[in-house]
C-alpha cells in the first residue's frame, strides 16, 4: 500500500475546526431528532398497542410508510418535494425565510423516520407485558388509561430499554445520511478535509473513532440506568 | 411546476428499471456474501478459541457502531490503494457491504445458534459430534426457522441500504431518479415514483418476513 | 348475589361456554370443577367481565354488568379477583401492589390504604413482606398476597380461578387455609379449583362442568356422595383416585 500517512493534517487549521463543527453537527441533529422519535414514537406505539380498530390501522399506515422507504429519499422528500406541495406562500417561507432549511429538514425527517421503529419497539414490548396483569388490572377495576400509565407501561418500559439504546445508537449513524442534503455533520466534514488535503484515511479514522466513542459512552450510559431500574423493581427475565 | 407529468417517467422508464437491477443485484450481492460471512463470524465467537472469539467481536463491534456512508467512504478509497489500481467504485462498494452486512448478518445467526436449548447442544456433543457437526446437524437447521424472519427483514433493511450509494454516484435505482429528477426538472414526480417503488418492494418483504415467522410458530 | 343467565361464548368457531346459568347467593361458597379444557376458567373470568362474552347476562348485587369490558369496571372493583399465576404487579413493591387499586380506583388516601393492607397483611402472617418485590417472595406467598389485594378492596363478593394449581405442593396448604377463613367468615366465594379436600370442607354447593357446559350442580355431600351424570362420575373417580 502506497499512501504517505500525515496525521498532522487533523491539527491543523481549518481542518480541527471542520472536525469540530462536524461533531457538534452531528450531535445536535442526533439529539434533536431522538427528542421528536422518542415523543412521537411513544405515543404512536402507545395508540398501536390498543384494541381501537381505526387507530390501529392509522398507527400501523404510519409505521410502515415510514419503515418502507429508504431514509435518504426521505430527506429529499421534505427537502425538495414538500415545499412544492405546499401552498405556494407556506413553500417560499420554507425555501427562502425558513433558517438553516437543511438542518432543520434534516431533524425532521430524521425524526419521524425513528419515530416509526420506536413506536415498534414500544408497541412490542407492551405486548411482551403478560396478559394476565392487564386481566388483573381489568379486574380490580382500573380504567383503561390506568391500566397503561399504572401496570403496562412501568414494565414495557423496563423491556423497551435495551432495544431503545441501539435505536439511540442508530440515530447516531443514520445522522450521517443528512449529508445528501448539504448538513455538514461528523461524516460530511471528514469528505470534505479528504477532498481539500487528499489525506482521507487520516480523516476517516478520526470520524471512525468519534463514532465508536460516541457508541461506547451511550453503550455504557445505558447499562448504567438499566441496572439502576432493575434495581428499583426486580424483574424476573423470563 | 404544474400537474403531476407521468410521461417524464415513461420516458425514462428503462433507465431506471436498469437503476433498479443494480439496487436489486447489489442487495443479492452483499445478502448472499454478508450471510456467508456472518454465519463464519458467529460460529467463532461461539467458538471456544478466546482469542479469535474476540477479534470476530471486535469485528462485529466496529462495523456496528459506524455508519454505512462512512463505510462506503473508507472502501471507495481503500481498495483502489490496496490493490495498487482503480477498481471503479462498484466494487469497492460491493466489499463494503458485504463486510457491512457481515457484522449484522453474524449477529442475527448468533443469536439464532444461542437459543437452540444447550441440551441439544450436549446431546449432539455426547453422540460424539465435532463442534462444526453439531452446529452444522443439529443447531443450524433448528436455528434457521428462527432467523429465516429476521434475515428478510434484514434484507429489507439492507435493499433500502443500497440508496446510499447515491454518494459515491453508482447509478443504482436512487440515484438514477435522482439524475432524471433534475436533468428533467421533474423533481416531485421522480422522488414520489421513487418512494412508491421502494415502498412495495419492501412492503412485500416485510410481509414476507411476517408471513415465515408466524408460520413458524405454526410450526412449532 | 350474582346471578349468571345464558352465557355463552366462543373463540371463532370453537365454542367455550354453551348457555350456563348459575346463581349465587350471598355468603355461599361455590366450587366449580371438570376436567382441563372444560371452560371453568373462562367461564370464571366472564363473570366479572374480563373476558367478553357473545350472549348471556350477568347481574351483580343487582345491577347488570355491562357488556363493554371498560364499561364494567365500576362494578367489576366491587368483585375480588385471583388468578392462578397470581398476577402481582412485578414493577410494584408488595405495599404497592395492594394500595394502587385502592388509591386509583376507589379514591382513597394513601395512609387509609397502607392501614387496611398491613391489617390483611397481619391476618395472612406477611407483615414483614411489605416492601419485598413479588419476584423476592414464594409462590405460596405471592398468591397470599394476591388474596389480600382483592380484599383489601372490600369486595362483595370472591373469584379464585384455580388459585393453587401454579404452586408446589407444599405450599398449597397455606393458601387453602387463608381461603377457608375466608369461607368461614361468610364472604361469597366462587372457586373454580381441583382441590377436593377445600371443595368438601368448604363449599355449600359444586358445579361440575364439561365441554364448556354445566352438566350438574349439585350439594357438596351429594355430589361427592352421588353425582348424577355419568360424566361427573367419571371425573371423581379419576381425580379421588390420586
Amino acid at each position: 500500500m502506497n499512501y504517505a500517512w500525515n496525521w498532522s493534517v487533523l491539527f491543523q487549521a481549518p481542518y480541527l475546526g471542520w472536525l469540530g463543527q462536524g461533531i457538534a453537527m452531528t450531535m445536535m441533529v442526533s439529539i434533536a431528532a431522538w427528542i421528536i422519535a422518542l415523543t412521537l414514537g411513544t405515543l404512536i406505539g402507545i395508540l398501536h398497542s390498543g384494541a381501537s380498530g381505526a387507530l390501529r390501522l392509522v398507527t400501523g399506515c404510519y409505521i410502515n410508510v415510514f419503515r418502507n422507504v429508504p431514509l435518504l429519499l426521505q430527506m429529499f422528500l421534505w427537502f425538495f418535494v414538500v415545499p412544492e406541495l405546499l401552498p405556494k406562500a407556506a413553500g417560499t417561507w420554507l425555501k427562502r425565510d425558513l433558517p438553516h432549511p437543511e438542518v432543520v429538514t434534516a431533524i425532521v425527517a430524521l425524526g419521524l423516520f425513528t419515530a416509526s421503529r420506536v413506536a415498534v419497539q414500544v408497541a412490542a414490548g407492551i405486548a411482551a407485558v403478560p396478559r394476565g396483569q392487564s386481566m388483573a388490572a381489568y379486574a380490580s377495576g382500573l380504567s383503561t388509561l390506568q391500566r397503561y400509565k399504572l401496570v403496562l407501561l412501568p414494565q414495557a418500559f423496563r423491556i423497551v430499554v435495551p432495544p431503545m439504546t441501539s435505536e439511540f445508537l442508530t440515530i447516531f449513524k443514520n445522522s450521517s445520511i443528512a449529508l445528501s442534503i448539504g448538513v455538514y455533520e461528523l461524516t460530511a466534514q471528514t469528505q470534505q478535509i479528504q477532498s481539500f488535503t487528499y489525506q482521507g484515511f487520516e480523516a476517516f479514522t478520526a470520524a471512525t473513532v468519534t463514532y465508536m466513542t460516541i457508541a461506547l459512552i451511550v453503550t455504557a450510559l445505558m447499562t448504567v440506568i438499566e441496572r439502576r431500574i432493575a434495581i428499583a423493581g426486580p424483574l424476573a427475565r423470563g | 411546476m404544474s400537474g403531476f407529468d407521468i410521461s417524464v417517467i415513461l420516458h425514462a422508464l428503462p433507465f431506471l428499471a436498469k437503476g433498479l437491477g443494480l439496487s436489486l443485484a447489489l442487495t443479492a450481492v452483499a445478502m448472499i456474501g454478508g450471510l456467508a460471512l456472518g454465519l463464519v463470524i458467529a460460529v467463532i465467537r461461539l467458538s471456544r478459541f478466546r482469542f479469535p472469539a474476540m477479534l470476530a467481536a471486535l469485528y462485529v463491534n466496529g462495523f456496528r457502531a459506524v455508519p454505512l456512508i462512512l463505510v462506503i467512504f473508507w472502501f471507495y478509497f481503500l481498495v483502489p490503494l490496496l490493490l495498487g489500481r482503480p477498481v471503479g467504485a462498484l466494487y469497492s462498494v460491493l466489499i463494503a457491504f458485504v463486510m457491512f452486512e457481515g457484522a449484522y448478518y453474524s449477529e442475527i445467526i448468533r443469536a439464532g445458534l444461542k437459543s437452540v436449548r444447550p441440551g441439544q447442544w450436549q446431546a449432539a456433543q455426547a453422540s460424539g459430534m465435532t463442534y462444526l457437526q453439531t452446529i452444522r446437524l443439529v443447531v443450524l437447521p433448528q436455528a434457521l426457522r428462527k432467523m429465516a424472519p429476521l434475515m428478510v427483514t434484514q434484507g429489507v433493511v439492507l435493499f433500502q441500504d443500497t440508496s446510499l450509494v447515491y454518494v459515491v454516484s453508482l447509478h443504482d435505482f436512487m440515484t438514477s431518479a435522482s439524475i432524471v429528477a433534475n436533468t428533467q426538472n421533474r423533481i416531485v414526480e421522480l422522488y414520489v415514483f421513487a418512494a412508491f417503488v421502494y415502498f412495495a418492494i419492501c412492503t412485500t418483504g416485510s410481509v414476507l418476513a411476517q408471513r415465515l415467522s408466524s408460520g413458524r410458530r405454526h410450526a412449532y | 348475589m350474582i346471578r349468571i343467565e345464558g352465557l355463552s361464548k366462543s373463540y371463532g368457531d370453537l365454542p367455550v361456554l354453551r348457555n350456563c346459568s348459575l346463581e349465587v347467593g350471598r355468603g355461599e361458597v361455590v366450587v366449580i370443577c371438570g376436567p382441563s379444557g372444560s371452560g371453568k376458567s373462562t367461564f370464571v373470568k366472564c363473570m366479572n367481565g374480563i373476558e367478553p362474552v357473545q350472549a348471556g347476562r350477568i347481574t351483580i348485587d343487582g345491577e347488570v354488568l355491562p357488556s363493554k369490558p371498560a364499561a364494567a369496571a365500576r362494578i367489576r372493583s366491587r368483585v375480588g379477583m385471583v388468578f392462578q399465576h397470581f398476577e402481582l404487579y412485578p414493577h410494584l413493591t408488595v405495599m404497592e401492589n395492594i394500595c394502587l387499586a385502592q388509591i386509583h380506583v376507589l379514591k382513597r388516601g394513601r395512609g387509609e390504604a397502607e392501614a387496611k393492607a398491613r391489617a390483611l397483611l397481619r391476618r395472612v402472617g406477611l407483615a414483614d413482606k411489605e416492601s419485598a418485590y413479588p419476584t423476592q417472595l414464594s409462590g405460596g406467598q405471592q398468591q397470599r398476597i394476591a388474596i389480600v389485594r382483592a380484599l383489601a378492596m372490600d369486595p362483595i363478593a370472591m373469584l379464585f380461578d384455580e388459585p393453587t394449581s401454579a404452586l408446589d405442593p407444599e405450599m398449597i396448604g397455606e393458601v387453602l387455609a387463608v381461603m377457608l377463613e375466608l369461607a368461614r367468615e361468610g364472604m361469597t366465594m366462587i372457586v373454580v379449583t381441583h382441590e377436593m379436600g377445600f371443595a368438601k370442607a368448604a363449599a355449600g354447593r359444586i358445579v361440575f362442568m364439561d365441554h364448556g357446559e354445566i352438566v350438574e350442580v349439585a350439594e357438596t355431600q351429594h355430589f361427592f356422595a352421588q353425582p348424577s351424570s355419568e360424566r361427573a362420575r367419571l371425573f371423581l373417580s379419576r381425580i379421588l383416585a390420586h
